[in-house]
């Protein structure tokens, strides 16, 4: 089974050589960490930076230089800022190659919500409904469960929708996972999870085809 | 030259009255109108509307005005770290209309450039959604989202001159530019105000066309709300 940084890791190796990324909050943050050092990538934030570089030095953080996260970050060399329309211009156009973000819930038809818990959690969906519905290219990196151990895959979300049909891949704890017709298509196994395990954290119809190897990370 | 410069933040912000409409500026504490906010706080202005990516922290940005209870509306994207917004907001006192941050940027600079509505895939099948006209392009199902319209912007530049031109710095643009020009009037707030002539016109932002009234801030805090840095080995 993998901790956060195991799915990062992961995510990592989706990362291809002359990408424009966007990473979302939390485990996607972390993904930057762990690419390769030898291609050539380039990380969007969508408060209106491109080419984002990791976090100061103590005593060098700006307040003018922040991460959607609102975090302190650095630029590298080549980095641009723009306002937020133009922000989300290179979304909605499509110039960004990859988005890596996390759910509370993925339905088995690419349905994913992550923006509201109603009565509970209402934080509003930031820039993640204008991700979703533009990106061709969407990973989900979450937890395969809820903590109370039920499955957030499922076959229809049950929490309000942040987008339809647009989930392409998952990478959870235990398994990533590719969004096809019929559902969850189980792609790789993390280290010492057994596909039983899978099949019981996973709600949506799962299809397992072949012999399905672990993760190589 | 057409100058747009006015003395303080007392004066650029007259004409502002109980239940008015106003855009704000900043994403997270990046970049808001520091001085405008506390114009509004002394003013005790009430009833408003505020469009603004986010709600501030409980006691900085429009923060302020919420424990004041100024604000009857917000219109926003995201506004999580504010304990006050939350409960006002789950009591029913305040009314949130939470937008797609990409359609909220979008809508601004539709004001600001005379489209009165637009279409964008954002939220299509969602609860942001409902109600409104739908239409599919390309074989993809788009939302029909209008403009806003707005009495007041207030923005926050790096860099200013007496003509309104402006330059902004880091991620302290984000909405800013989107929203000059967008409302009836346009109030800009910079930390340096220069002479016309003395910002070079390839680098301006945002020409002084779309602001009405400039002035320099005063005593900016620019607080941090995740610092986050890494060891120097």
């Amino acid at each position: 089974m993998l901790d956060k940084i195991g799915i990062a890791r992961r995510i990592a190796k989706e990362v291809k050589d002359g990408y424009y990324v966007n990473l979302g909050i939390g485990i996607p943050t972390l993904v930057a960490n762990f690419v390769r050092d030898d291609i050539s990538v380039e990380f969007q934030s969508e408060n209106g930076v491109l080419g984002m570089g990791p976090f100061p030095f103590e005593g060098e953080e700006d307040a003018d230089i922040i991460n959607a996260g609102k975090q302190t970050i650095t630029t590298m060399p080549g980095a641009s800022f723009f306002d937020s329309a133009t922000s989300f211009g290179m979304i909605r156009g499509k110039h960004v190659h990859l988005t890596i973000l996390g759910a509370m819930e993925v339905a088995e038809n690419g349905d994913i919500a992550n923006w509201k818990i109603p009565g509970k959690m209402v934080k509003g969906m930031g820039g993640a409904m204008d991700l979703v519905a533009s990106a061709d290219n969407i990973i989900v990196a979450m937890m395969h469960t809820n903590k109370a151990g039920e499955s957030k895959l499922l076959k229809r979300c049950t929490l309000p929708l942040t987008g339809v049909g647009c989930v392409k891949k998952i990478v959870t704890n235990l398994a990533v996972l590719e969004i096809v017709p019929k559902g969850f298509k189980l792609l790789e196994r993390a280290p010492g999870v057994s596909i039983e395990t899978i099949k019981k954290a996973t709600e949506g119809n799962l299809l397992i085809q072949g012999d399905i190897p672990e993760m190589e990370l | 030259m057409i100058r747009k410069t006015v003395k303080d933040s007392r004066e650029a912000l007259q004409g502002v009255e109980d239940g008015m409409t106003f855009m704000l500026g900043g994403f997270g504490l990046c970049g808001i109108p520091e001085n405008a906010i506390s114009e509004l706080v002394r003013l005790e202005i009430k009833n408003i509307t505020c469009i603004s990516n986010n709600a501030g922290v409980d006691d900085f940005g429009l923060g302020l005005l919420l424990q004041k209870h100024q604000i009857k509306k917000m219109i926003s994207s995201y506004v999580g770290e504010n304990d006050e917004f939350e409960r006002q907001m789950l009591s029913g006192e305040l009314e949130v209309e939470l937008t797609p941050q990409g359609t909220l940027a979008e809508k601004c600079k539709a004001a600001q450039s005379g489209f009165p509505a637009f279409y964008t895939p954002a939220g299509y099948g969602t609860e942001v959604a409902e109600g409104k006209e739908t239409r599919e392009f390309n074989g993809k199902m788009h939302v029909l989202e209008y403009a806003y319209s707005a009495d007041f912007a207030f923005v926050k530049a790096w860099k200013g001159d007496e003509a309104g031109n402006l330059i902004f710095k880091g991620t302290a643009r984000n909405f800013n530019p989107c929203m000059c020009g967008a409302a009836k009037i346009t109030v800009a707030e910079v930390e340096e105000l220069l002479p016309a002539g003395s910002l070079d016109p390839n680098e301006i932002h945002i020409p002084g066309i779309f602001v009405q009234r400039i002035f320099q801030g005063k005593q900016y805090e620019k607080r941090i709300e995740q610092r986050t840095v890494r060891p120097r080995n």
